[in-house]
């Protein structure tokens, strides 16, 4: 790509709330026909910039440009649709419309009646034409996430624009999905699109990004082609300062520690069989696989969220009811679900009352709830997990993600539990948050508990003491510590037993 | 994320199939219209005279306008109580501004003639700042619209000082009470509407925008659908829509009670939603809502023939409503919402 054609700049553009800065005479130029990475923590003022960049929001000083001119007027929003289009992280696709009616939302028709038959016929030749393999009459709530996805950049794309930001794609997305979306980034790109890219996992800029800028604390700091920036000095410049990779703990596990969380013979129908686990006080036990291995089924089943078909679970030496999470809870185990926002806290309340739900009859006696006990143990949670909040009453919604990550942690830690199930933790979290939350979980096994940790990242199952892949719902593999990537790699796409 | 690893093809047939079904949801309550056809003819041969079935038609056709209204507005994803206070309010209103203060009127006297369009105007206004609060105050919709139940009947018990109102202009009564071709003129006007907002909700921009607008208000703001003020019509065309209802039901009684309207609100909503309108909006048609109504209709003739006591009336009424809804959620096979 040696065109120096800038397919849009953003220049000196500074954007306030209120009192807080989102962006500080922060700007961005892509040259066509590349892919760029933006990258920075939460916070860095990425969503703005988003908004901004797609007209949606109107900056405070500042100019956007396409090729050279300046941005249409904000209310001229099929002038900015053919300019820029945009995958935002939130999806916008209406679940009970179909397929159809969802590429043509709001331009169904020039004038007149709507012509049904003429606007699936449209929907399925712009379908092929981006090589996007769903049905165009079905409700678009029936598709997968991925299909959704491509859905919305079919439909981006449709509106003429050759500029496209996808935000945070890949969050949703397991390893073969990735992989797809990739291949077809790389021929969008063959084909001249422009792309802005932003992701969490630098590994992934690595791979797809020509360039990549990086922001912090509303700046734009360094924008530079992504081999003229190794990992290290990337995750400096996001961080602003020289912060080593996650620094792991060594630690010896006694063989006669008691057993923590042991299962026996468990099988769920579809998910996983005939499991045995046997969790030591003081060990960090991962969980590996691919997204059908059973590895989250089965964590769930841990936890009580899911009934096994067969088999016992036993916390800390009590058999508990299956699938029943007080029991569990009571039996002394503490839990962060792979979905924080479905069942990891409830957004409108405190981030005290959110970490202490689970300790609630605690708190005070005869049912009642003491607000200042339940504030301290929030105020010690903020300052042990390190969460970045103006206080213990502050609403979880308005944290960032991986704050409320640490929330969760801080509800799964609550009763100091002897038994600990984490669930892809670091999931669109940033560097920071994710030592944080590493570290937590260490600390509490240096504490004599006995954690079992699923994840989808590699490099979150290096605090595991030793690693259970699994595949087709079966344990296949009990790997120590010391394992190279490939060689788990391999284990969990079942290559070699 | 196991779902994500399905491949789009092994996808493709189940889609199919789920829309076919989806098509059908509409007309679910297709089924119950039958099997109360059968069972009202046991009852009384009278039930399936024509006769009779128009006159079924008559007495629901103002309740089918207040449900077409509270239909349009579930499915962009809102609320609105106060529709059936708007039933009794404004033809009260419209009526006294033409009628002599001897008749209960303000002393206007206003021609005659206007006595509807003011009717429809102040249907239209009530709607307008039900909006205002609900748009420009960011207000919850339940909340603003029962206090506005309440405080626009409330508005019509103080202006009449809680008395009916019986010396009406020939022309208010007029579309109530009058036969084309035939058939009660209520009959047609309801069909007409019914007709009119299922080909626009179907076949028109408008009208699709509601839907985008409830099944995902962000969405629809990002494709550039102006929300609020599609809403705030919606708002206004439901109170013109249910001051409507209140000129025909007035013209079929002959009169304007006190109570005119009042707890049609919650025959309106069952009647929605066992036809299929979602609660949460952005899913059901109109000819689901319609053939609801009907439901509601036939149980009231049916209890009405085989002289069910009044006092007994409330307790069959409701259990046939939960009855026909689980009816629904059997033959439409997805989760109620």
């Amino acid at each position: 790509m040696t065109s120096s054609v800038k397919a849009v700049e953003a220049l000196g553009i500074t954007k306030r709330f209120g009192p807080t800065t989102a962006l500080n005479g922060a700007g961005i130029a892509i040259t066509e026909g590349e892919t760029h990475a933006l990258v920075g923590r939460n916070g860095a003022g990425k969503s703005t910039l988003v908004s901004i960049l797609t007209g949606l929001q109107r900056p405070d000083e500042g100019e956007v440009r396409f090729g050279g001119e300046l941005a249409p007027p904000l209310a001229d929003r099929d002038a900015w649709r053919q300019r820029v289009a945009c995958v935002y992280q939130k999806s916008t696709i209406i679940p009970t419309l179909t397929v159809a009616e969802n590429l043509f939302l709001n331009r169904q028709t020039d004038r007149g009646a709507i012509k049904w038959r003429g606007l699936r016929a449209r929907a399925r030749q712009l379908l092929e034409q981006y090589g996007v393999d769903v049905d165009a009459d079905g409700l678009a709530g029936d598709l997968s996430v991925e299909q959704r996805q491509l859905l919305e950049i079919a439909r981006a794309l449709s509106f003429g624009a050759r500029f496209i930001i996808l935000d945070e794609p890949t969050a949703q997305l397991d390893g073969p999905a990735i992989q797809r979306l990739f291949d077809r980034m790389r021929s969008l790109r063959e084909q001249g699109v422009t792309m802005m890219f932003i992701s969490h996992h630098l590994e992934e800029v690595y791979e797809i990004c020509q360039s990549v800028s990086v922001f912090r604390d509303a700046r734009h700091i360094v924008t530079t082609t992504v081999g003229d920036l190794p990992h290290a000095q990337l995750v400096d410049a996001m961080t602003g300062e020289a912060t080593a990779a996650y620094e792991y703990r060594s630690r010896t596990v006694d063989a006669s520690a008691p057993v923590v969380l042991a299962a026996r013979g468990l099988s769920l129908d579809g998910r996983y069989e005939d499991v045995d686990l046997a969790i030591r006080s003081g060990e960090i036990v991962g969980l590996a696989g691919s997204g059908s291995s059973g590895k989250v089924g089965l964590a769930e089943t841990l936890v009580g969220l899911r009934r096994a078909d067969a088999g016992t679970v036993t916390v800390n030496g009590t058999e508990v009811k299956p699938g029943d999470v007080p029991s569990v809870l009571a039996a002394g185990l503490g839990f962060v679900p792979q979905d924080r926002h479905h069942e990891g806290f409830v957004p409108l309340l405190s981030i005290a009352e959110n970490a202490t739900i689970p300790i609630a009859g605690k708190l005070g006696r005869y049912g009642m709830i003491s607000p200042a006990r339940r504030r301290e143990h929030g105020a010690r949670m903020i300052a042990e997990l390190d969460i970045k909040t103006t206080g213990p009453d502050q609403p979880v919604a308005d944290l960032s993600g991986g704050n409320a990550q640490k929330v969760v942690l801080a509800r799964a830690l609550a009763d100091d539990p002897r038994a600990l199930v984490v669930i892809n933790p670091t999931a669109g979290v940033d560097v920071k948050a994710k030592h944080s939350l590493l570290g937590a979980v260490e600390d509490a096994v240096a504490q004599g508990t006995g954690a079992v940790l699923v994840s989808d990242e590699l490099d979150d199952l290096r605090i595991c003491d030793r690693v259970l892949v699994m595949f087709h719902g079966k344990v296949v593999k009990d790997v120590p510590r010391g394992w190279t990537d490939s060689e788990l790699v391999a284990a969990m796409e079942g290559i070699e037993h | 994320m196991a779902t994500t690893k399905t491949t789009p093809v092994a996808t493709l047939p189940a889609q199919g199939r789920r829309f076919q079904l989806g098509r059908f949801r509409d007309l679910t309550l297709v089924p119950v219209i039958i099997v109360l056809l059968i069972v009202g003819s046991f009852v009384d041969p009278v039930f399936l005279t024509a006769g009779n079935l128009t006159n079924v038609l008559q007495q629901q056709s103002a309740l089918a306008l207040v449900v077409l209204a509270e239909a349009l507005i579930l499915i962009a994803g809102k609320f609105d109580l106060s529709l059936e206070s708007t039933v009794g309010m404004a033809p009260a209103v419209g009526v006294m501004l033409v009628i002599p203060v001897a008749a209960g009127g303000f002393g206007l006297e206003l021609p005659g003639i206007l006595a509807i369009p003011l009717c429809l105007l102040v249907g239209g206004l009530v709607g307008a700042f039900n909006g205002f609060l609900i748009m420009r105050f960011q207000l919850s919709a339940f909340i603003v619209t029962l206090a506005m139940m309440i405080v626009v009947h409330g508005l019509q018990l103080g202006l009449t000082q809680g008395k009916s109102l019986f010396e009406l202009p020939e022309s208010f009564l007029y579309l109530g009470s009058a036969t084309w071709l035939g058939l009660p003129a209520a009959i047609w006007i309801t069909g007409l509407l019914f007709a009119a907002a299922i080909v626009a909700l179907g076949y028109f921009r408008a009208g699709r925008s509601l839907y985008a607008i409830g099944g995902n208000a962000d969405a629809a703001r990002a494709a550039g659908i102006r929300v609020e003020r599609v809403l705030w019509i919606v708002f206004i065309i439901g109170g013109v829509i249910a001051a409507l209802a209140g000129v025909l039901e007035t013209g079929r009684l002959g009169g304007i009670s006190a109570n005119q309207g009042v707890g049609w609100i919650f025959m309106a909503f069952a009647a929605a939603v066992i036809g299929g309108v979602s609660m949460d909006g952005g899913k059901g048609t109109i000819l689901g809502a319609l053939t609801g109504v009907l439901v509601i209709g036939l149980v009231e003739n049916i209890l009405t023939l085989k002289g069910v006591p009044g006092e007994w009336k409330q307790l069959v009424y409701g259990s046939i409503i939960l009855v026909a809804l689980m009816i629904s959620r059997l033959a439409g096979g997805k989760a109620q919402d």
